[in-house]
């Protein structure tokens, strides 16, 4: 129990009543997220990363165990909006320009006006957004919607970013540019990041620290502390180490799939 | 302008079919007219006749039919004549006369307006309620469905009685049983609109932690908007609907509603069917109106 830890996870259990049965969505997960961690969740579907990562969110309730978030429980952390949420899809509202959907958290938390405007802008150019404000969603394009929907969760600067496979539906070029500017994002904002992936480059290239998780129930197979430095290059990914761990990440998914 | 020539090509047609109508369904009468001027008309006598079809009189007598189309009171008048009665009853009388149509109309009109607001009002405070409140979709929505399933010429008479004894007369009777009509496409189209954001977006407003307002005016009612325009214009016209319906059984002198009533009661044929073309005309331009709002509206949100 360091007291660094952000999020702290104990024996964490979910089991969701469905009509065939009892689900064990999660069974036994303990984890700490130390701040400034960039953690991601890697796992076929069905393991319990998001479930896990919205547990966090304070979206789903804990059956068993304990979670806590800044030091309280998932709900309070949500009321105290304590972090920003980044889903799969961007989920801008059609009706409000680039600006406007990036400044609807800060009307809903009630910043002031000129608070909110020099707000906006900044985040805006933290996700190489300017000059788009006037723009409405459709005049853009997948990549940069997904953009916007994180600097709409970075608008009101919450310490931590929880992001569901936000670059699950782009493709890999997309992907790769933009997987280098949320690292240069972290590594300005000192956020700490959970990440949900089914992407192993990804999950690697991002991480400082990789949550390998498998199926029925949902549970964390492997924790792996990355030995990449801080600063990386695209390039970084044909070095041995990354290689190393990128190995280490496909094992700990095979053991998970070793009892089907 | 691609669209011009089917669409005369359909009312060409229309014409075409109601123009052949005429002739049997006012073949009876013209051949009883024309006898008794002193044609010879095959069968003899108006009841020798009376169970023939209309049909088979025309193409025994096919010298009468141009009379089917210029007769007093036709069974069906043909369109030329439902045309002058809306020229001579909207262009030639003053607004101010009790035969102009113009006149009339804006009787209805007032109704139909005055309910839709109404009824829109109610339909959309309702849809807020049934979003909202757990208890209120269970009991509200099965009695909305039980009251459209009452036949409105049923409860048109009750609604003005029960308004007028305890004093309440003119517009607002009419206003109420048009706005009964039109409420309920509302309340089902905003219900719908109200719920159509997605679990990722309630998700979201609830990970800001967003009060039940906030999430009802900045995402629910900009959400429904494309949903309620689809039921205004139902609700429009049946608001026309309601407020004629409630001219019907009453007795009312006036309204297009009155000029359909007083057209029966002495066989104008011309005067019911200008009266139906009319509310029929009102009807589209109240639609049009409706439409033309929606497509501004929903473009300026970016929604169309």
């Amino acid at each position: 129990m360091t007291s660094n830890a952000v999020i702290q996870a104990k024996n964490l259990d979910l089991t969701f009543q469905t009509n065939d049965g009892p689900v064990h969505a999660l069974k036994d997960v303990s984890l700490d997220v130390e701040a400034g961690d960039f953690v991601s969740f890697i796992g076929p579907s069905g393991c319990g990363k998001t479930t896990f990562l919205r547990c966090i969110a304070g979206l789903e309730n804990a059956t068993g165990g304990t979670l806590s978030v800044n030091g309280m429980t998932p709900d309070e952390a949500r009321r105290n909006r304590a972090y920003g949420y980044v889903f799969q899809a961007a989920g801008l509202y059609p009706w409000r320009t680039i600006g406007g959907n990036i400044r609807l958290p800060l009307e809903i938390m009630g910043y002031a006006k000129s608070d909110q405007e020099t707000r906006v802008r900044e985040v805006m150019d933290l996700v190489d957004l300017k000059g788009f404000e006037k723009k409405y969603p459709w005049q853009l394009s997948g990549g940069m919607q997904q953009r916007a929907s994180i600097a709409r969760a970075l608008a009101f600067d919450a310490d931590i970013l929880l992001m569901d496979e936000p670059f699950g539906a782009l493709d890999e070029i997309v992907r790769d540019h933009l997987n280098e500017q949320l690292l240069a994002l972290w590594a300005r904002t000192n956020k700490t990041i959970g990440f949900v992936t089914h992407s192993i480059p990804e999950a690697v290239y991002l991480s400082t620290k990789i949550v390998v998780m498998s199926p029925r129930p949902g549970r964390i197979t492997d924790v792996i502390d990355s030995p990449l430095p801080k600063e990386r290059p695209l390039d970084i990914r044909d070095t041995p180490e990354f290689i190393e761990v990128a190995h280490r990440v496909r094992d700990g998914l095979r053991a998970g799939h070793l009892d089907d | 302008m691609k669209s011009f020539l089917p669409v005369l090509t359909v009312v060409a047609a229309i014409f075409a079919l109601w123009y052949l109508a005429v002739i049997p369904m006012n073949m009876h009468a013209a051949l009883t007219t024309a006898e008794r001027g002193g044609a010879v008309i095959s069968p003899e006598g108006a009841a020798a006749r009376r169970d023939l079809s209309g049909i088979s009189l025309a193409a025994n007598n096919s010298e009468h039919i141009a009379s089917t189309f210029n007769q007093d009171r036709p069974r069906l008048p043909a369109p030329h004549q439902v045309a002058r009665e809306l020229w001579d009853t909207t262009v030639e009388k003053k607004i101010t006369s009790k035969r102009s149509l113009v006149f009339h109309g804006w009787i209805t009109l007032s109704a139909t307006l005055l309910g839709f607001a109404i009824g829109t009002g109610l339909g959309i405070v309702l849809a807020i309620g049934i979003v909202h409140n757990r208890a209120m979709d269970m009991s509200v929505m099965p009695w909305a469905i039980a009251s459209q399933t009452i036949p409105i010429l049923a409860i048109a008479p009750m609604i003005i009685v029960v308004l007028n004894s305890v004093g309440v007369q003119g517009l607002l009777p009419k206003a109420i049983i048009s706005a009964y009509l039109s409420f309920f496409p509302v309340v089902v189209g905003m219900v719908k609109g109200l719920r159509s954001p997605d679990h990722m977006q309630l998700d979201l407003l609830k990970t800001y932690n967003a009060s039940n307002a906030q999430g009802f005016w900045k995402l629910r009612l900009p959400a429904s908007m494309p949903y309620l325009f689809a039921s205004l214009k139902i609700g429009i016209a049946a608001s026309l609907v309601g407020a004629i319906v409630g001219e019907l059984p009453t007795g009312a002198i006036r309204g297009l509603g009155a000029r359909m009533l007083t057209g029966s009661y002495y066989g104008q044929t011309i005067q019911i069917w200008s009266a139906l073309l009319a509310a029929a005309i009102v009807a589209a331009g109240l639609v049009a109106i409706v439409t033309l709002i929606q497509r501004v509206t929903l473009r300026r949100m970016g929604l169309s």
